[in-house]
């Protein structure tokens, strides 16, 4: 690591954040950050946005209180509901935020990276509603994985180009959406997926995705009379985890919890947790902790879940990493398999791969400590319908149960 | 500092020519190519310009990309790709030598230690390309610590304020991009960026060496025209390299010979 502290820029989640771009990039991310500034505040756009997200996506989405999953332990167990959003996942809270702040800033084409593919698909869902050109890069061994995905952006209308470049999976996809930004800034919104990128993603990001904490927070107040005791979430790039944190940062009694992709294992190398494993370093843009070699080359992630399979990670979550405000664990991906299957088993309710890591970390602690009382949220922040035929080739084709 | 580019121009400006500076990435296609090439680069053409291979270049288009993979994929790690430009500094010890680096290679190695490596390898100049000027701040210190001049790229759409901070943090040259987008050829119009060019005199900026997209003695003439004192050429050489290799000095003669300006 350097001696030197990197002069503090814009952006900065303490020694994290910044706007690590070539120089022409530079103008366009001052335009985008002005133009959020001046929209946010304005009532007509948060009315617009409000109503969106209410009769459009169907929020406030519900938060479950489960009643079979940790049985034999005193933890009370809610589940914030994004898995029942449109679309299937939180992505559609921030989606539609960039989009109407696009659409606003009278941009008519809509560019972005995805791995899994519901970034993507929300996009090109809410790009159809605005009538946008959508244009959606892809990783090309996420494409050959994810083809249901490709299939429905192209329905929505939206042209999915498969990236060959690199390891061919969401890195690059983010490269190439980042190069094609660079061309076309003129009359094109990058629509950034998660809460990482130069400056002002991460924040544009996040104040898209807090929806999630301020409900679960007024809601949770209301039934149990009181703030939870952790505050749970997965993260790959981080923005559900840091959609549901947001509205209990200043609550030092809530404890936050983020789960990362423990893959087969951290000693095994084969992991997307970037927070315990990860060193500072410079990559799309911002400056967080990244999975790399001694010598700063990236290194490829792996999770069982597209969704977490990134070598970076959000700068904020570095941050609060650092500060010791949020902890951060990992699940391995039999684990998260475990806790898909069970929770479908015992709440009737399938969530997607990425939050049933969440549910793991918890499940582990409730276990390991049954007779301690604790008020507990997880952020089910998808659906597992996107994951059916991954999750019955696991467990039907000799997988880990 | 009087580094070896601004020596260079200072000849050139005599010899009335702009300077011809070949772009290579170290390493490409395989580590002992690679000098080879460095060294033919190196007899026509009057200062070089060198990439280290990163697995995320995120500023250079399809040719560069693959002559990155390349690299890589034939073990061209930072210390060797390094190693081939002080091989290189022994065989010509006056030829002007620019680094081009992404920031997490330098980041990786903490900065102070990357550019005295880079000074010790021999380079004079090191340019950062996803290191803008509002965060160029740290990396411009410590290469000024090492001996070594932090350069700058000036985008057609750059603000006055930055070619400002362009101009007083930059030294031996400034890589003055000709469009918008990233590296190659025919990715669109180039933009003969005079009136850029002109700004940047303004605030007395080093010399512009133009980059993005020259393939041909045309372009050569047509950027020197508009001011720079010079050209980079990458993405088109390295496709010669790759289909046509014993074409290339007579292509870099012929570019060359675009380099004379019109007597004053």
């Amino acid at each position: 690591m350097n001696t030197a502290p990197l002069i503090p820029a814009c952006g900065r989640y303490g020694e994290f954040g910044g706007r690590y771009v070539p120089e022409i990039l530079v103008p366009p991310l001052v335009a985008l950050e002005e133009g959020f500034l001046r929209h946010r505040e304005d009532p007509s756009f948060r009315a617009e946005l409000d109503d969106l997200l209410h009769r459009y996506a169907g929020r406030p989405t519900p938060l479950t209180r489960t009643r079979r999953f940790l049985s034999g332990t005193r933890t009370v167990l809610y589940l914030k509901r994004e898995d029942l959003l449109h679309g299937g996942a939180h992505k559609t809270n921030q989606v539609l935020g960039q989009m109407l702040l696009a659409h606003r800033l009278g941009k008519r084409r809509i560019i972005a990276e995805t791995g899994a593919g519901q970034h993507g698909v929300a996009v090109a869902m809410i790009g159809a509603l605005f009538g946008k050109e959508v244009v959606v890069y892809m990783g090309e061994k996420d494409c050959r994985r994810q083809a249901p995905n490709v299939f429905r952006m192209k329905l929505f209308g939206a042209r999915v180009v498969p990236v060959t470049s690199g390891s061919a999976s969401l890195k690059d996809a983010m490269n190439e959406a980042l190069r094609d930004w660079s061309e076309s800034y003129e009359d094109t919104h990058y629509l950034v997926g998660t809460v990482a990128g130069p400056h002002p993603f991460p924040t544009i990001v996040r104040d898209f995705q807090r929806v999630i904490g301020d409900e679960t927070r007024a809601e949770i107040l209301e039934r149990e009379g009181r703030l939870p005791d952790l505050v749970a979430a997965c993260v790959g790039g981080g923005s559900n985890a840091l959609g549901i944190f947001t509205a209990f940062l200043g609550n030092p009694t809530v404890a936050l919890l983020g789960v990362e992709a423990g893959g087969e294992g951290l000693e095994s190398g084969r992991h997307g947790a970037t927070l315990e494993r990860g060193k500072p370093g410079i990559l799309h843009g911002m400056r967080s902790l990244l999975l790399q070699d001694s010598e700063g080359q990236v290194q490829e992630s792996h999770s069982i879940s597209a969704g977490l399979d990134y070598p970076g990670v959000g700068p904020e979550h570095a941050h609060l990493q650092a500060t010791g405000r949020a902890r951060y664990v990992a699940a391995e991906d039999h684990e998260a398999l475990d806790a898909l299957v069970a929770l479908a088993r015992t709440e009737g309710i399938l969530p997607a791969l990425e939050p049933a890591h969440a549910l793991a970390a918890v499940a582990r602690e409730a276990r390991a400590e049954p007779e301690r009382e604790r008020l507990v949220v997880v952020n089910l922040s998808g659906r597992g319908d996107k994951d059916l035929a991954h999750v019955s080739a696991l467990l039907e084709g000799g997988g880990s149960r | 500092m009087s580094g070896r580019f601004t020596q260079l121009f200072h000849r050139l400006e005599n010899e009335r020519r702009g300077a011809l500076v070949p772009f290579a990435v170290l390493g490409d296609p395989n580590p002992e190519e690679s000098l080879r090439r460095l060294a033919v680069l190196a007899d026509h053409a009057d200062a070089l310009e060198v990439g280290l291979p990163f697995s995320d270049p995120i500023a250079d288009g399809p040719t560069v990309q693959a002559a990155v993979l390349r690299a890589r994929a034939a073990g061209t790690t930072v210390e060797r790709g390094l190693g081939l430009v002080a091989a290189l500094r022994r065989m010509h010890p006056d030829l002007p030598i620019g680094l081009l680096v992404y920031a997490n290679l330098v980041h990786a190695r903490g900065l102070e230690r990357f550019y005295a490596a880079a000074s010790q390898a021999g380079l004079d100049a090191v340019l950062v390309p996803d290191v803008p000027l509002e965060e160029a701040a740290p990396f411009a210190r410590a290469a000024r610590a090492a001996g070594v001049a932090p350069v700058l790229i000036a985008p057609p759409n750059a603000p006055d304020a930055t070619l400002a901070g362009i101009a007083r943090t930059g030294g031996e040259y400034t890589y003055v991009v000709t469009r918008k987008g990233i590296t190659g050829v025919g990715r669109g119009e180039l933009d003969p960026s005079q009136s850029l060019i002109e700004r940047l005199e303004r605030f007395e900026a080093p010399p512009a060496l133009l980059g993005f997209g020259i393939a041909c003695a045309e372009h050569v003439r047509h950027s020197l025209k508009s001011g720079a004192r010079g050209v980079i050429v990458g993405s088109a050489l390295i496709e010669r390299f790759t289909k046509e290799p014993d074409s290339v000095p007579q292509y870099l003669d012929e570019l060359r010979a675009a380099t004379t300006l019109p007597p004053r």
